[in-house]
């Protein structure tokens, strides 16, 4: 036996578009009818986008500060995976955003050069995790929501919201099933981690209700968006199995308060967002026009 | 029937003789199992460190394309040390304490990593020079003799060619950006040029240990043959890209069908590899803190496992 | 000078480096598991590496996020080291008897007594 073919059966056929985790590195759009559908007003959908794909964008850059501090090396691809597919989400959603308003903005342009009001993330992907039970909690809530949205979302009557979705889907399903691994395994492990669990759960809550809320931008895009009030059921649903397994309990914690009624959908955001944009957009920034 | 030790020795030899691969449950000299553990450990060592000075650039990578290159790329050398750990522990090594030499310093790791990545450029850079260099010495590693180590470095040659590419192409692309862009490149290319140099190891003549490694098959070229194959191979690319490598000696010489170039500062080298680099102790105080903060998650996965254990009952 | 290129990054010392395990297991570390891969396009389980992990579940996971990059066509055997069963290749094999022993890594992942010859 040739000893060094042991990988032969193994090889993929090089290809870059199937690097890690099959994230395709070029144009996100490449291939893509992007165009908006006939009757959809393309602002509208537009600010969708930014949505979805703000939440997908922050919530991976904090993924991405968690390595090389990670409790094991498994981890470490591990995290690195979710934040790669959370940033090819992003990615698309970007990108169709600048299609879509009709500025011909790329996802760079989009990404980098924003500021903190024009984002239209949710409140929850903005903090910094404190530990591993925060980042394993925050993951868990995260995904299990964005899950049952893009769940949801496949039905679009936007071909390309359903194709993200359809994909995304998949990804967040592997996502919420590490997560609730993890958090079962904190909270029914060793007391010290079943407290850190707890205090973890009280942390992320206040944030958890702004999912749910519906927006004008996401009722106006009827049959198109996803109206985010109709996962709060599956989402009960699944959190209550996990924390029941993990041996834990609901916090019973207030919601975060908005400002005059407005949060993170409507670019009101947490302090964190500010410091976490000036070091995403810093090089960026630092040489318009640059090439890269 | 007995079996003596020179029966072994000869069935040994024999194997690397015939450039067959001695496997996990051969017998094996022992000074040629420490040197393998020693050297796959090292080298993992060095593929879990080499995560750090790229992975800073991550969160500010000036692209969404840049950003999940650089992303897929330190997520992969997570990978690549965790295949050379597994290697090293079919000899009978435990990553746990392996860890633990590390970030009590009686282990080592490349001291490529003890230098600190200042700009974006330095991401290119370190793809093309630092990845290069270690290609050359990689590729020969496929066919060392031990068997799981030459298995897990076909699978990381494999990944590791996309690594370079991608950074030579960063580069490329800021070389037809920007005034600042073509200065930031140069700056990172006259800062990493010597420490990549060096990753071959100090000259033929200093390195006493090369004549055994290569009679058991582990090293299969000298240290200064493959640092002449990098600068040859590399000088063409410098100039491809439009940058000037920082040796004023640097030059072809027809007779050897090779460049000559000026010797590297290795008091310099030495002081690195000593632990007085410029990083040394920031890369270690990370990877200590990552494994002695994880202890609670680990210890905790482990509790869990031994409640669903005595859950099931005794026989399951 | 006793620093050589071994290894990918090279420039790593080779004298005075420690090798031997330390007595005892380092109390937080999960036990190791092999993992096997069958290709889309493969005719068998492969044995490919291994990984740790706190029980055989995350192993699955763990090797299919380090082994497969997620290729959801492929499937993987996870399987406790301990739990694998091995021969020698071949009779001169002087440490154990020529029938099946426990585990198929090294020797000297056990601890042997002093007085065994060859040891």
């Amino acid at each position: 036996m040739d000893h060094d073919s042991a990988y032969n059966a193994l090889s993929e056929a090089s290809d870059d578009r199937r690097w890690a985790f099959g994230t395709g590195f070029e144009d996100p759009l490449a291939g893509v009818d992007a165009s908006v559908p006939a009757g959809v007003a393309g602002p509208s959908l537009a600010t969708y986008c930014l949505m979805l794909g703000d939440d997908a964008l922050v919530f991976s850059h904090r993924l991405q500060e968690w390595l090389t501090r990670l409790p094991e090396l498994e981890e470490e691809v591990a995290v690195a995976n979710i934040a790669l597919d959370l940033l090819g989400q992003a990615r698309l959603l970007l990108a169709r955003a600048g299609q879509a308003d009709g500025s011909g903005r790329d996802e760079d342009a989009i990404a980098f050069f924003r500021e903190p009001r024009q984002w239209r993330n949710v409140r929850l992907v903005e903090a910094a995790d404190a530990d591993f039970a925060q980042l394993v909690v925050r993951l868990l809530v995260f995904s299990t929501w964005r899950r049952a949205v893009l769940d949801r979302l496949q039905a679009s009557s936007d071909p390309f919201l359903a194709a993200v979705a359809g994909k995304g889907v998949k990804e967040l399903a592997y996502h919420r099933d590490f997560a609730a691994g993890w958090v079962v395994r904190l909270g029914d492990g060793t007391e010290l981690s079943h407290r850190r669990t707890a205090s973890a759960l009280e942390a992320v809550w206040p944030l958890v209700d702004e999912l749910f809320d519906a927006h004008p931008v996401e009722e106006s895009l009827v049959g198109v968006a996803v109206v985010p009030t109709a996962v709060r059921a599956e989402f009960d649903e699944v959190i209550d199995a996990v924390l029941a397994a993990a041996t834990l309990s609901r916090p019973r914690v207030a919601r975060a308060g908005a400002v005059g009624g407005r949060a993170g959908r409507d670019g009101v955001h947490t302090e964190a967002l500010g410091f976490l944009l000036a070091e995403m957009q810093s090089v960026a920034r630092a040489h318009p026009g640059g090439r890269w | 029937m007995t079996v003596t030790d020179a029966d072994l020795q000869e069935a040994f030899e024999a194997v690397i003789g015939r450039d067959q691969r001695v496997e996990p449950r051969d017998w094996m000299p022992d000074g040629y199992r420490k040197t393998m553990i020693r050297q796959i450990a090292q080298h993992a060592h060095s593929e879990i460190i080499g995560m750090q000075p790229e992975g800073a650039w991550i969160t500010r990578s000036p692209s969404l394309r840049r950003k999940a290159i650089l992303l897929a790329k330190v997520q992969d050398e997570a990978g690549h040390g965790m295949y050379l750990y597994s290697a090293a522990e079919t000899l009978g090594a435990d990553r746990a304490d392996l860890t633990v030499k590390l970030i009590d310093r009686r282990q080592k790791y490349s001291s490529i990593f003890n230098y600190p990545a200042l700009t974006y450029a330095d991401v290119g850079v370190i793809g093309w020079l630092v990845d290069g260099a270690a290609i050359c010495n990689q590729v020969p590693l496929c066919r060392s003799s031990f068997g799981p180590y030459a298995r897990a470095m076909i699978r990381i040659c494999k990944e590791e060619s996309f690594h370079q590419r991608q950074g030579y192409e960063l580069l490329v692309t800021m070389m037809a950006g920007t005034d600042e862009q073509r200065a930031m490149v140069q700056d990172a290319v006259d800062r990493w040029w010597w420490p990549s140099l060096m990753m071959f190891g100090p000259p033929d003549e200093d390195s006493p240990n090369t004549a055994q490694s290569m009679a058991w098959g582990i090293k299969r070229h000298t240290n200064d043959e493959l640092r002449q194959r990098f600068v040859d191979m590399t000088v063409p690319q410098a100039e491809a890209l439009g940058v000037t490598l920082p040796d004023e000696a640097l030059r072809w010489n027809p007779e050897r069908q090779g460049y000559d170039f000026a010797t590297p500062d290795w008091e310099e080298f030495k002081r690195v590899v000593a632990g007085h680099g410029p990083c040394n102790s920031e890369r270690l105080a990370r990877r200590r803190a990552a494994w002695e903060d994880g202890a609670w998650v680990r210890e905790a996965a482990t509790a869990h496992a031994a409640k669903r254990r005595d859950h099931r009952g005794p026989g399951r | 000078m006793t620093y050589t290129s071994e290894g990918g990054h090279g420039a790593v010392p080779t004298a005075g480096v420690p090798t031997g395990a330390a007595p005892g297991a380092v109390g937080t570390d999960w036990p190791l598991y092999e993992v096997f891969i069958r290709s889309k396009r493969g005719l068998n389980h492969v044995h490919v590496g291994s990984v740790h992990a706190p029980d055989a579940e995350m192993a699955l996971r763990h090797a299919r996020d380090v082994y497969t990059r997620r290729n959801e066509g492929v499937s993987i055997w996870v399987v406790a080291s301990a739990d694998i069963t091995a021969s020698s290749p071949e009779e001169k094999d002087p440490f154990f008897s020529p029938s099946a022993d426990k585990v198929y890594r090294h020797p000297t992942f056990y601890s042997i007594p002093d007085d065994v010859p060859h040891m």
